[in-house]
Protein backbone atom coordinates (compact mmCIF):
# COMPACT_ATOMS: atom_id res chain seq x y z
CA UNK A 1 0.00 0.00 0.00
CA UNK A 2 3.01 2.25 -0.05
CA UNK A 3 3.36 4.71 -2.86
CA UNK A 4 6.69 6.09 -3.97
CA UNK A 5 6.81 9.86 -3.82
CA UNK A 6 9.67 11.96 -5.16
CA UNK A 7 10.93 14.97 -3.22
CA UNK A 8 13.00 17.51 -5.09
CA UNK A 9 14.99 20.32 -3.58
CA UNK A 10 14.35 23.68 -5.21
CA UNK A 11 16.35 26.81 -4.65
CA UNK A 12 14.17 29.84 -4.19
CA UNK A 13 15.22 31.23 -7.53
CA UNK A 14 13.29 32.15 -10.62
CA UNK A 15 12.82 29.31 -13.03
CA UNK A 16 13.79 26.43 -10.80
CA UNK A 17 10.32 24.93 -10.57
CA UNK A 18 9.90 25.30 -14.30
CA UNK A 19 13.26 23.59 -14.92
CA UNK A 20 12.27 20.60 -12.81
CA UNK A 21 8.85 20.21 -14.43
CA UNK A 22 10.24 20.78 -17.88
CA UNK A 23 12.83 18.10 -17.34
CA UNK A 24 10.04 15.65 -16.59
CA UNK A 25 8.00 16.83 -19.54
CA UNK A 26 10.91 16.24 -21.87
CA UNK A 27 11.26 12.76 -20.43
CA UNK A 28 7.63 12.16 -21.20
CA UNK A 29 6.74 11.74 -17.58
CA UNK A 30 3.25 12.58 -16.55
CA UNK A 31 2.69 13.99 -13.07
CA UNK A 32 -0.19 12.48 -11.08
CA UNK A 33 -0.04 14.64 -7.99
CA UNK A 34 2.03 17.58 -6.87
CA UNK A 35 2.66 19.63 -3.79
CA UNK A 36 5.20 22.26 -2.86
CA UNK A 37 6.39 23.02 0.64
CA UNK A 38 8.02 26.37 0.65
CA UNK A 39 10.07 28.42 3.04
CA UNK A 40 11.57 31.83 2.36
CA UNK A 41 14.84 30.16 1.41
CA UNK A 42 13.98 27.04 -0.53
CA UNK A 43 11.14 24.77 -1.60
CA UNK A 44 10.54 21.03 -1.57
CA UNK A 45 8.60 19.78 -4.57
CA UNK A 46 6.74 16.53 -3.95
CA UNK A 47 5.55 14.50 -6.89
CA UNK A 48 3.71 11.31 -7.66
CA UNK A 49 4.65 9.99 -11.07
CA UNK A 50 3.96 6.63 -12.77
CA UNK A 51 7.61 5.60 -13.00
CA UNK A 52 9.30 7.08 -9.96
CA UNK A 53 12.71 5.45 -10.44
CA UNK A 54 12.96 6.60 -14.05
CA UNK A 55 11.91 10.11 -13.09
CA UNK A 56 14.41 10.24 -10.25
CA UNK A 57 17.25 9.22 -12.52
CA UNK A 58 16.25 11.78 -15.11
CA UNK A 59 16.12 14.57 -12.57
CA UNK A 60 19.45 13.60 -11.04
CA UNK A 61 21.08 13.65 -14.44
CA UNK A 62 19.92 17.23 -14.63
CA UNK A 63 21.55 18.10 -11.31
CA UNK A 64 18.51 17.97 -9.10
CA UNK A 65 18.71 16.50 -5.63
CA UNK A 66 15.93 13.92 -5.34
CA UNK A 67 14.77 11.67 -2.55
CA UNK A 68 12.20 8.90 -2.62
CA UNK A 69 9.80 8.56 0.24
CA UNK A 70 6.87 6.30 0.83
CA UNK A 71 3.42 7.72 1.29
CA UNK A 72 -0.05 6.28 1.61
CA UNK A 73 -3.07 7.18 -0.51
CA UNK A 74 -6.62 7.07 0.77
CA UNK A 75 -9.85 7.49 -1.07
CA UNK A 76 -12.51 9.79 0.30
CA UNK A 77 -16.08 10.41 -0.64
CA UNK A 78 -16.30 13.79 -2.13
CA UNK A 79 -18.40 15.52 0.56
CA UNK A 80 -17.73 17.84 3.49
CA UNK A 81 -16.28 16.07 6.46
CA UNK A 82 -14.64 13.33 4.43
CA UNK A 83 -11.12 14.31 5.41
CA UNK A 84 -11.80 15.42 8.97
CA UNK A 85 -13.35 12.02 9.68
CA UNK A 86 -10.11 10.38 8.68
CA UNK A 87 -8.01 12.81 10.67
CA UNK A 88 -10.12 12.05 13.75
CA UNK A 89 -9.20 8.40 13.40
CA UNK A 90 -5.53 9.33 13.24
CA UNK A 91 -5.77 11.70 16.20
CA UNK A 92 -7.42 9.02 18.32
CA UNK A 93 -4.51 6.74 17.61
CA UNK A 94 -1.95 9.43 18.31
CA UNK A 95 -0.57 9.41 14.81
CA UNK A 96 1.33 12.55 13.93
CA UNK A 97 1.21 13.46 10.25
CA UNK A 98 4.22 15.07 8.62
CA UNK A 99 2.20 16.42 5.74
CA UNK A 100 -0.60 15.62 3.36
CA UNK A 101 -1.94 16.82 0.05
CA UNK A 102 -4.97 16.04 -2.04
CA UNK A 103 -6.27 15.83 -5.60
CA UNK A 104 -9.28 14.52 -7.47
CA UNK A 105 -9.57 10.99 -8.88
CA UNK A 106 -10.90 11.66 -12.33
CA UNK A 107 -12.16 8.21 -13.03
CA UNK A 108 -14.09 7.72 -9.85
CA UNK A 109 -15.07 11.24 -8.83
CA UNK A 110 -13.48 10.83 -5.48
CA UNK A 111 -10.85 12.77 -3.60
CA UNK A 112 -7.47 11.15 -3.07
CA UNK A 113 -5.35 12.23 -0.16
CA UNK A 114 -1.65 11.41 0.16
CA UNK A 115 -0.36 11.10 3.68
CA UNK A 116 3.13 10.97 5.06
CA UNK A 117 4.14 9.99 8.56
CA UNK A 118 7.15 8.40 10.18
CA UNK A 119 5.58 5.04 10.85
CA UNK A 120 3.70 4.05 7.71
CA UNK A 121 2.99 0.52 8.89
CA UNK A 122 1.14 1.87 11.87
CA UNK A 123 -0.69 4.35 9.66
CA UNK A 124 -1.84 1.62 7.30
CA UNK A 125 -3.09 -0.49 10.20
CA UNK A 126 -5.01 2.34 11.80
CA UNK A 127 -6.58 3.40 8.52
CA UNK A 128 -7.57 -0.19 7.79
CA UNK A 129 -9.11 -0.62 11.22
CA UNK A 130 -10.96 2.62 10.81
CA UNK A 131 -12.50 1.41 7.58
CA UNK A 132 -10.72 3.92 5.39
CA UNK A 133 -10.32 3.05 1.77
CA UNK A 134 -6.64 2.73 0.87
CA UNK A 135 -5.68 3.16 -2.73
CA UNK A 136 -3.18 0.68 -4.14
CA UNK A 137 -0.06 2.05 -5.86
CA UNK A 138 -0.96 0.79 -9.34
CA UNK A 139 -4.17 2.72 -9.25
CA UNK A 140 -2.41 5.91 -8.16
CA UNK A 141 0.28 5.64 -10.82
CA UNK A 142 -2.32 4.95 -13.39
CA UNK A 143 -4.68 7.84 -12.71
CA UNK B 1 50.60 70.85 15.83
CA UNK B 2 53.29 68.22 16.02
CA UNK B 3 53.62 66.01 19.09
CA UNK B 4 57.26 65.15 18.77
CA UNK B 5 58.88 67.60 16.40
CA UNK B 6 62.34 66.18 16.86
CA UNK B 7 61.27 62.69 15.84
CA UNK B 8 58.67 63.59 13.25
CA UNK B 9 60.63 66.24 11.34
CA UNK B 10 64.21 65.06 11.43
CA UNK B 11 66.32 64.84 8.31
CA UNK B 12 66.36 61.53 6.43
CA UNK B 13 70.04 61.15 7.24
CA UNK B 14 69.45 61.45 10.98
CA UNK B 15 66.46 59.14 10.68
CA UNK B 16 68.40 56.46 8.85
CA UNK B 17 71.17 56.61 11.40
CA UNK B 18 68.68 55.98 14.19
CA UNK B 19 66.98 53.24 12.20
CA UNK B 20 70.23 51.39 11.61
CA UNK B 21 71.24 51.54 15.25
CA UNK B 22 67.86 50.28 16.36
CA UNK B 23 67.81 47.60 13.70
CA UNK B 24 71.13 46.24 14.85
CA UNK B 25 69.88 46.28 18.41
CA UNK B 26 66.60 44.50 17.65
CA UNK B 27 68.30 41.85 15.55
CA UNK B 28 70.70 41.21 18.41
CA UNK B 29 67.87 40.92 20.95
CA UNK B 30 65.84 38.68 18.68
CA UNK B 31 68.77 36.42 17.99
CA UNK B 32 69.64 36.09 21.65
CA UNK B 33 66.21 35.85 23.22
CA UNK B 34 63.70 34.49 20.72
CA UNK B 35 64.25 30.80 19.86
CA UNK B 36 62.30 31.16 16.62
CA UNK B 37 64.62 33.88 15.35
CA UNK B 38 67.72 32.28 16.74
CA UNK B 39 66.94 29.14 14.77
CA UNK B 40 65.93 31.02 11.64
CA UNK B 41 69.10 33.10 11.62
CA UNK B 42 71.26 30.03 12.21
CA UNK B 43 69.48 28.23 9.37
CA UNK B 44 70.31 30.91 6.84
CA UNK B 45 73.66 31.82 8.31
CA UNK B 46 72.90 35.48 9.04
CA UNK B 47 73.95 36.97 12.35
CA UNK B 48 73.58 40.33 14.12
CA UNK B 49 77.04 41.43 13.06
CA UNK B 50 76.01 41.02 9.38
CA UNK B 51 73.72 44.04 9.71
CA UNK B 52 76.00 46.92 8.80
CA UNK B 53 73.68 48.99 6.58
CA UNK B 54 69.92 49.40 6.33
CA UNK B 55 69.92 47.39 3.11
CA UNK B 56 71.28 44.45 5.07
CA UNK B 57 67.79 44.01 6.47
CA UNK B 58 67.14 42.17 3.21
CA UNK B 59 69.41 39.38 4.44
CA UNK B 60 66.95 38.65 7.21
CA UNK B 61 64.09 36.14 6.87
CA UNK B 62 60.46 37.22 6.68
CA UNK B 63 58.01 36.49 9.46
CA UNK B 64 54.51 35.32 8.60
CA UNK B 65 51.32 35.20 10.59
CA UNK B 66 51.64 31.42 10.63
CA UNK B 67 55.09 31.72 12.21
CA UNK B 68 53.52 33.72 15.01
CA UNK B 69 50.65 31.23 15.34
CA UNK B 70 52.96 28.29 15.57
CA UNK B 71 54.65 29.53 18.72
CA UNK B 72 51.37 30.20 20.48
CA UNK B 73 51.07 31.41 23.10
CA UNK B 74 54.26 33.12 24.24
CA UNK B 75 56.97 31.75 21.95
CA UNK B 76 57.82 35.14 20.41
CA UNK B 77 58.46 36.96 23.66
CA UNK B 78 62.00 38.33 23.95
CA UNK B 79 61.77 39.02 27.66
CA UNK B 80 60.86 36.94 30.74
CA UNK B 81 57.10 36.53 31.11
CA UNK B 82 57.00 38.64 34.24
CA UNK B 83 58.19 41.64 32.23
CA UNK B 84 55.17 41.36 29.96
CA UNK B 85 52.55 43.56 31.57
CA UNK B 86 49.86 43.42 28.90
CA UNK B 87 48.66 40.94 26.34
CA UNK B 88 46.49 41.39 23.27
CA UNK B 89 45.49 39.00 20.53
CA UNK B 90 44.61 39.38 16.88
CA UNK B 91 40.96 39.61 15.94
CA UNK B 92 38.84 37.01 14.30
CA UNK B 93 39.80 33.41 14.78
CA UNK B 94 38.45 31.28 17.56
CA UNK B 95 41.26 28.87 16.83
CA UNK B 96 44.82 29.88 17.62
CA UNK B 97 45.10 33.65 17.52
CA UNK B 98 48.32 35.61 17.36
CA UNK B 99 49.39 36.79 20.78
CA UNK B 100 51.04 40.18 21.25
CA UNK B 101 52.93 40.97 24.45
CA UNK B 102 53.98 44.37 25.83
CA UNK B 103 56.48 45.49 28.46
CA UNK B 104 56.15 48.76 30.33
CA UNK B 105 58.38 50.46 27.76
CA UNK B 106 56.31 49.03 24.93
CA UNK B 107 53.16 50.52 26.43
CA UNK B 108 54.93 53.85 26.66
CA UNK B 109 56.05 53.53 23.07
CA UNK B 110 52.50 52.71 22.02
CA UNK B 111 51.24 55.74 23.90
CA UNK B 112 53.85 57.89 22.18
CA UNK B 113 53.01 56.79 18.65
CA UNK B 114 49.28 57.17 19.23
CA UNK B 115 49.84 60.59 20.75
CA UNK B 116 51.71 61.55 17.58
CA UNK B 117 48.85 60.18 15.53
CA UNK B 118 46.08 61.95 17.39
CA UNK B 119 48.03 65.21 17.34
CA UNK B 120 48.48 64.78 13.60
CA UNK B 121 44.70 64.78 13.34
CA UNK B 122 44.56 68.17 15.06
CA UNK B 123 43.71 66.88 18.54
CA UNK B 124 45.08 68.18 21.85
CA UNK B 125 44.52 67.99 25.61
CA UNK B 126 41.35 70.09 25.39
CA UNK B 127 39.60 67.42 23.34
CA UNK B 128 36.99 64.92 24.50
CA UNK B 129 37.57 61.63 22.71
CA UNK B 130 34.80 59.03 22.46
CA UNK B 131 36.46 55.69 21.79
CA UNK B 132 34.05 53.16 20.28
CA UNK B 133 36.75 50.58 19.55
CA UNK B 134 36.50 47.43 21.66
CA UNK B 135 38.41 47.43 24.94
CA UNK B 136 39.69 43.95 25.46
CA UNK B 137 42.02 41.68 23.59
CA UNK B 138 41.51 43.83 20.53
CA UNK B 139 44.22 46.49 20.34
CA UNK B 140 41.93 49.24 19.04
CA UNK B 141 40.42 50.22 22.37
CA UNK B 142 43.51 50.39 24.52
CA UNK B 143 45.79 51.81 21.83
CA UNK B 144 43.66 54.89 21.29
CA UNK B 145 43.14 55.13 25.02
CA UNK B 146 46.85 55.21 25.82
CA UNK B 147 47.53 57.85 23.19
CA UNK B 148 44.70 60.01 24.42
CA UNK B 149 45.86 59.78 28.01
CA UNK B 150 49.44 60.54 27.05
CA UNK B 151 48.21 63.76 25.50
CA UNK B 152 46.03 64.58 28.46
CA UNK B 153 42.80 64.58 26.49
CA UNK B 154 39.56 63.49 28.13
CA UNK B 155 38.86 59.98 26.93
CA UNK B 156 35.43 58.33 27.15
CA UNK B 157 36.16 54.57 27.08
CA UNK B 158 32.65 53.64 25.92
CA UNK B 159 33.93 50.74 23.76
CA UNK B 160 31.62 49.04 21.25
CA UNK B 161 27.83 48.90 21.02
CA UNK B 162 25.13 50.68 23.02
CA UNK B 163 24.48 52.83 20.01
CA UNK B 164 21.72 54.95 21.47
CA UNK B 165 23.83 55.63 24.52
CA UNK B 166 26.72 56.59 22.22
CA UNK B 167 24.53 59.28 20.67
CA UNK B 168 23.35 60.46 24.05
CA UNK B 169 26.92 60.79 25.27
CA UNK B 170 28.05 62.59 22.13
CA UNK B 171 25.40 65.14 22.91
CA UNK B 172 25.60 65.31 26.71
CA UNK B 173 29.38 65.19 27.09
CA UNK B 174 30.13 67.37 24.06
CA UNK B 175 32.37 64.84 22.35
CA UNK B 176 34.87 66.56 20.05
CA UNK B 177 36.53 63.46 18.59
CA UNK B 178 34.89 60.19 17.53
CA UNK B 179 36.90 57.01 17.01
CA UNK B 180 35.12 54.24 15.10
CA UNK B 181 35.25 51.75 12.23
CA UNK B 182 33.82 53.29 9.03
CA UNK B 183 30.84 50.94 8.94
CA UNK B 184 29.97 51.62 12.57
CA UNK B 185 30.34 55.31 11.90
CA UNK B 186 27.73 55.14 9.16
CA UNK B 187 25.42 53.20 11.41
CA UNK B 188 25.90 55.69 14.23
CA UNK B 189 24.98 58.54 11.94
CA UNK B 190 21.73 56.83 11.02
CA UNK B 191 20.77 56.23 14.62
CA UNK B 192 21.75 59.81 15.40
CA UNK B 193 19.27 60.98 12.81
CA UNK B 194 16.56 58.84 14.37
CA UNK B 195 17.34 60.25 17.77
CA UNK B 196 17.20 63.78 16.46
CA UNK B 197 20.86 64.49 17.11
CA UNK B 198 22.67 66.36 14.34
CA UNK B 199 26.42 65.70 14.49
CA UNK B 200 27.10 68.51 12.03
CA UNK B 201 25.71 70.90 14.62
CA UNK B 202 27.73 69.52 17.52
CA UNK B 203 31.12 69.97 19.13
CA UNK B 204 32.57 67.30 16.87
CA UNK B 205 35.77 68.44 15.16
CA UNK B 206 37.62 65.29 14.08
CA UNK B 207 37.13 61.59 13.43
CA UNK B 208 39.64 58.78 13.62
CA UNK B 209 38.68 55.62 11.75
CA UNK B 210 40.33 52.29 11.09
CA UNK B 211 40.34 48.51 11.49
CA UNK B 212 38.54 48.11 8.18
CA UNK B 213 38.97 48.57 4.45
CA UNK B 214 37.67 51.92 3.24
CA UNK B 215 37.34 54.02 0.11
CA UNK B 216 37.61 57.72 -0.49
CA UNK B 217 33.86 57.72 -1.11
CA UNK B 218 33.31 56.21 2.31
CA UNK B 219 35.50 58.82 3.96
CA UNK B 220 33.67 61.66 2.21
CA UNK B 221 30.34 60.20 3.24
CA UNK B 222 31.45 60.03 6.87
CA UNK B 223 32.76 63.57 6.76
CA UNK B 224 29.50 64.76 5.30
CA UNK B 225 27.35 63.04 7.90
CA UNK B 226 29.42 64.11 10.85
CA UNK B 227 30.51 67.51 9.61
CA UNK B 228 34.13 66.86 10.58
CA UNK B 229 37.31 65.70 8.82
CA UNK B 230 38.01 61.97 9.10
CA UNK B 231 41.52 60.53 9.37
CA UNK B 232 42.68 56.96 8.92
CA UNK B 233 44.47 55.20 11.78
CA UNK B 234 46.42 52.13 10.71
CA UNK B 235 47.93 49.44 12.84
CA UNK B 236 48.19 45.74 13.43
CA UNK B 237 48.30 43.63 16.55
CA UNK B 238 51.39 41.72 15.51
CA UNK B 239 53.50 44.86 15.33
CA UNK B 240 51.85 46.82 18.15
CA UNK B 241 48.33 48.08 17.47
CA UNK B 242 46.77 51.26 16.07
CA UNK B 243 49.20 54.11 15.60
CA UNK B 244 51.77 52.40 13.42
CA UNK B 245 50.68 54.92 10.81
CA UNK B 246 48.20 57.80 10.97
CA UNK B 247 46.92 60.39 8.51
CA UNK B 248 47.81 64.03 9.04
CA UNK B 249 45.52 66.92 8.17
CA UNK B 250 46.72 66.88 4.56
CA UNK B 251 44.79 63.62 4.15
CA UNK B 252 47.18 62.48 1.44
CA UNK B 253 48.56 59.35 3.03
CA UNK B 254 49.46 58.02 6.46
CA UNK B 255 52.75 58.86 8.21
CA UNK B 256 54.47 55.71 9.43
CA UNK B 257 56.39 56.07 12.69
CA UNK B 258 59.41 54.76 10.85
CA UNK B 259 61.79 55.54 13.67
CA UNK B 260 60.06 52.64 15.42
CA UNK B 261 58.63 50.57 12.56
CA UNK B 262 60.76 50.00 9.49
CA UNK B 263 58.64 49.69 6.34
CA UNK B 264 59.42 47.81 3.15
CA UNK B 265 57.32 47.05 0.11
CA UNK B 266 57.71 43.67 -1.57
CA UNK B 267 56.25 41.98 -4.62
CA UNK B 268 53.67 39.46 -3.33
CA UNK B 269 54.76 36.75 -5.67
CA UNK B 270 58.54 37.14 -5.87
CA UNK B 271 59.23 38.86 -2.52
CA UNK B 272 61.48 41.25 -4.40
CA UNK B 273 61.89 44.67 -2.79
CA UNK B 274 59.92 47.37 -4.59
CA UNK B 275 61.02 50.98 -5.11
CA UNK B 276 59.34 53.94 -3.47
CA UNK B 277 56.14 54.72 -5.30
CA UNK B 278 55.61 51.14 -6.46
CA UNK B 279 52.62 49.25 -5.11
CA UNK B 280 53.18 46.00 -3.27
CA UNK B 281 52.86 44.22 0.04
CA UNK B 282 53.82 46.09 3.19
CA UNK B 283 56.48 44.50 5.40
CA UNK B 284 57.13 45.94 8.86
CA UNK B 285 59.96 45.49 11.36
CA UNK B 286 59.84 46.51 15.01
CA UNK B 287 62.89 48.63 15.74
CA UNK B 288 62.41 49.47 19.40
CA UNK B 289 59.88 47.02 20.76
CA UNK B 290 61.10 45.12 23.81
CA UNK B 291 58.53 42.48 24.65
CA UNK B 292 57.96 40.93 21.27
CA UNK B 293 60.06 42.34 18.44
CA UNK B 294 58.86 41.09 15.08
CA UNK B 295 61.21 41.18 12.14
CA UNK B 296 60.10 41.70 8.53
CA UNK B 297 56.47 40.84 9.19
CA UNK B 298 54.50 40.25 6.01
CA UNK B 299 51.33 42.21 6.64
CA UNK B 300 49.61 41.16 3.40
CA UNK B 301 48.32 44.73 3.08
CA UNK B 302 48.80 46.27 -0.34
CA UNK B 303 50.08 49.85 -0.45
CA UNK B 304 52.99 52.00 -1.60
CA UNK B 305 55.44 54.40 0.04
CA UNK B 306 55.97 58.10 -0.55
CA UNK B 307 59.15 59.67 0.81
CA UNK B 308 58.45 63.26 -0.24
CA UNK B 309 58.25 65.86 2.50
CA UNK B 310 54.63 66.36 3.49
CA UNK B 311 52.77 69.67 3.50
CA UNK B 312 52.40 69.23 7.24
CA UNK B 313 56.18 69.48 7.70
CA UNK B 314 56.76 65.89 8.79
CA UNK B 315 59.53 63.93 7.11
CA UNK B 316 58.24 60.51 8.18
CA UNK B 317 57.45 58.38 5.14
CA UNK B 318 53.83 58.17 4.07
CA UNK B 319 51.88 55.14 2.92
CA UNK B 320 48.77 55.17 0.75
CA UNK B 321 45.54 53.86 2.20
CA UNK B 322 45.44 50.08 1.98
CA UNK B 323 43.81 49.07 -1.29
CA UNK B 324 43.60 45.34 -0.72
CA UNK B 325 44.99 42.18 0.79
CA UNK B 326 47.32 39.78 -0.91
CA UNK B 327 45.54 36.80 0.57
CA UNK B 328 41.91 36.05 0.81
CA UNK B 329 41.35 37.26 4.33
CA UNK B 330 38.17 39.20 4.77
CA UNK B 331 37.24 41.64 7.43
CA UNK B 332 33.59 41.40 8.25
CA UNK B 333 32.35 43.76 10.95
CA UNK B 334 35.94 44.21 12.00
CA UNK B 335 36.50 40.48 12.44
CA UNK B 336 39.12 38.69 10.34
CA UNK B 337 37.65 35.73 8.44
CA UNK B 338 39.39 33.29 6.15
CA UNK B 339 37.44 31.19 3.65
CA UNK B 340 39.43 28.23 4.89
CA UNK B 341 37.69 28.57 8.24
CA UNK B 342 34.33 28.24 6.51
CA UNK B 343 35.60 25.23 4.69
CA UNK B 344 36.79 23.69 7.93
CA UNK B 345 33.38 24.16 9.53
CA UNK B 346 31.53 22.72 6.55
CA UNK B 347 33.70 19.66 6.32
CA UNK B 348 32.83 18.78 9.90
CA UNK B 349 29.24 18.12 8.85
CA UNK B 350 28.37 14.83 7.19
CA UNK B 351 27.06 15.17 3.70
CA UNK B 352 28.26 18.71 3.17
CA UNK B 353 30.62 19.00 0.29
CA UNK B 354 33.16 21.82 0.21
CA UNK B 355 31.25 23.57 -2.53
CA UNK B 356 30.44 26.86 -1.02
CA UNK B 357 30.54 30.52 -1.73
CA UNK B 358 30.83 33.44 0.61
CA UNK B 359 29.02 36.60 -0.29
CA UNK B 360 29.65 39.69 1.74
CA UNK B 361 27.36 42.66 1.45
CA UNK B 362 26.63 45.78 3.35
CA UNK B 363 22.89 46.28 2.87
CA UNK B 364 22.32 48.54 5.87
CA UNK B 365 25.71 49.97 6.76
CA UNK B 366 26.64 46.84 8.72
CA UNK B 367 28.36 43.91 7.04
CA UNK B 368 26.34 40.79 6.27
CA UNK B 369 27.86 37.49 5.32
CA UNK B 370 25.99 34.84 3.39
CA UNK B 371 27.43 31.38 2.97
CA UNK B 372 25.93 29.43 0.10
CA UNK B 373 26.28 25.70 0.42
CA UNK B 374 25.34 23.14 -2.18
CA UNK B 375 22.69 20.65 -1.19
CA UNK B 376 23.80 17.07 -1.65
CA UNK B 377 21.63 13.94 -1.64
CA UNK B 378 22.88 13.13 1.85
CA UNK B 379 22.05 16.57 3.09
CA UNK B 380 18.63 16.75 1.48
CA UNK B 381 15.67 15.73 3.58
CA UNK B 382 12.08 15.46 2.51
CA UNK B 383 11.01 17.44 5.52
CA UNK B 384 11.15 21.19 5.74
CA UNK B 385 11.90 21.15 9.44
CA UNK B 386 14.85 18.89 8.89
CA UNK B 387 16.19 21.10 6.15
CA UNK B 388 15.84 24.11 8.39
CA UNK B 389 17.63 22.21 11.14
CA UNK B 390 20.48 21.40 8.77
CA UNK B 391 20.67 25.00 7.70
CA UNK B 392 20.88 26.05 11.33
CA UNK B 393 23.44 23.40 12.09
CA UNK B 394 25.69 24.64 9.32
CA UNK B 395 25.20 28.16 10.62
CA UNK B 396 26.20 27.24 14.14
CA UNK B 397 29.26 25.28 13.04
CA UNK B 398 30.41 28.29 11.07
CA UNK B 399 29.69 30.63 13.95
CA UNK B 400 31.76 28.39 16.18
CA UNK B 401 34.65 28.66 13.81
CA UNK B 402 34.70 32.35 13.02
CA UNK B 403 32.80 33.94 15.88
CA UNK B 404 30.31 35.64 13.60
CA UNK B 405 26.69 34.91 12.77
CA UNK B 406 26.15 34.28 9.06
CA UNK B 407 23.19 33.59 6.81
CA UNK B 408 23.26 30.13 5.33
CA UNK B 409 21.60 29.55 1.97
CA UNK B 410 21.20 26.06 0.59
CA UNK B 411 21.61 26.02 -3.16
CA UNK B 412 21.21 23.39 -5.80
CA UNK B 413 24.06 21.05 -6.61
CA UNK B 414 26.54 22.21 -9.26
CA UNK B 415 25.07 25.67 -9.18
CA UNK B 416 28.17 27.22 -7.66
CA UNK B 417 30.99 28.00 -10.09
CA UNK B 418 33.79 25.49 -10.36
CA UNK B 419 37.24 26.54 -11.41
CA UNK B 420 40.37 25.03 -12.86
CA UNK B 421 42.65 26.55 -10.26
CA UNK B 422 41.85 28.32 -7.06
CA UNK B 423 38.13 28.62 -6.58
CA UNK B 424 36.71 32.05 -6.13
CA UNK B 425 35.27 31.51 -2.73
CA UNK B 426 34.47 35.05 -1.86
CA UNK B 427 32.31 37.59 -3.54
CA UNK B 428 32.68 40.87 -1.78
CA UNK B 429 29.92 43.19 -2.89
CA UNK B 430 30.77 45.92 -0.48
CA UNK B 431 32.51 48.11 -3.02
CA UNK B 432 35.44 48.78 -0.75
CA UNK B 433 37.90 49.50 -3.48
Amino acid sequence: MKIKQLSIFLENKKGRLWKALNTLAEGNINIRALSIADTSDFGILRLIVPEPEKAKKLLEENNFVVKTKDVVAIELSDHPGGLSDVLKILNDSDINLEYLYAFVHEKKDKAIVLLRTDNLEQLIDVLDDGGTSLVPPEEVYDL
Amino acid sequence: MIWNEKAECMSRDDLEEIQLKRLQDVVQRAYQNVPHYHQKFEDIGVFPEDIQTLEDIRKLPFTTKDDLRQVYPFGMFAVPKKDIIEIHTSSGTTGKPVVSGYTQEDIELWSEIMARGLTMMGIDEEDIIQNTHGYGLFTGGFGVHYGAQKMGSTVIPISTGQTRRQIEIMNDFGTTVMIFTPSYGLYLSEVAEEEGFDPTNSQLKAIGFGAEMWTDEMRKEIEKRFGAPAFNIYGLTEIMGPGVAVECQQQKGLHICEDHFYPEIIDSKTSKIMEAGQTGELVLTNLSRQGMPVIRFITKDITRLNYNVCGCGRTLVKMDRITGRSDDMLKVRGVAVFPSQIEKALLKIDGVEPHYQIIVTRPNRLDEMEVQVETSPILFSDEVKEMVAIKNKIGSYIENEIGLRVNVTLVEPKSLPRSEGKAVRVIDKRNLC
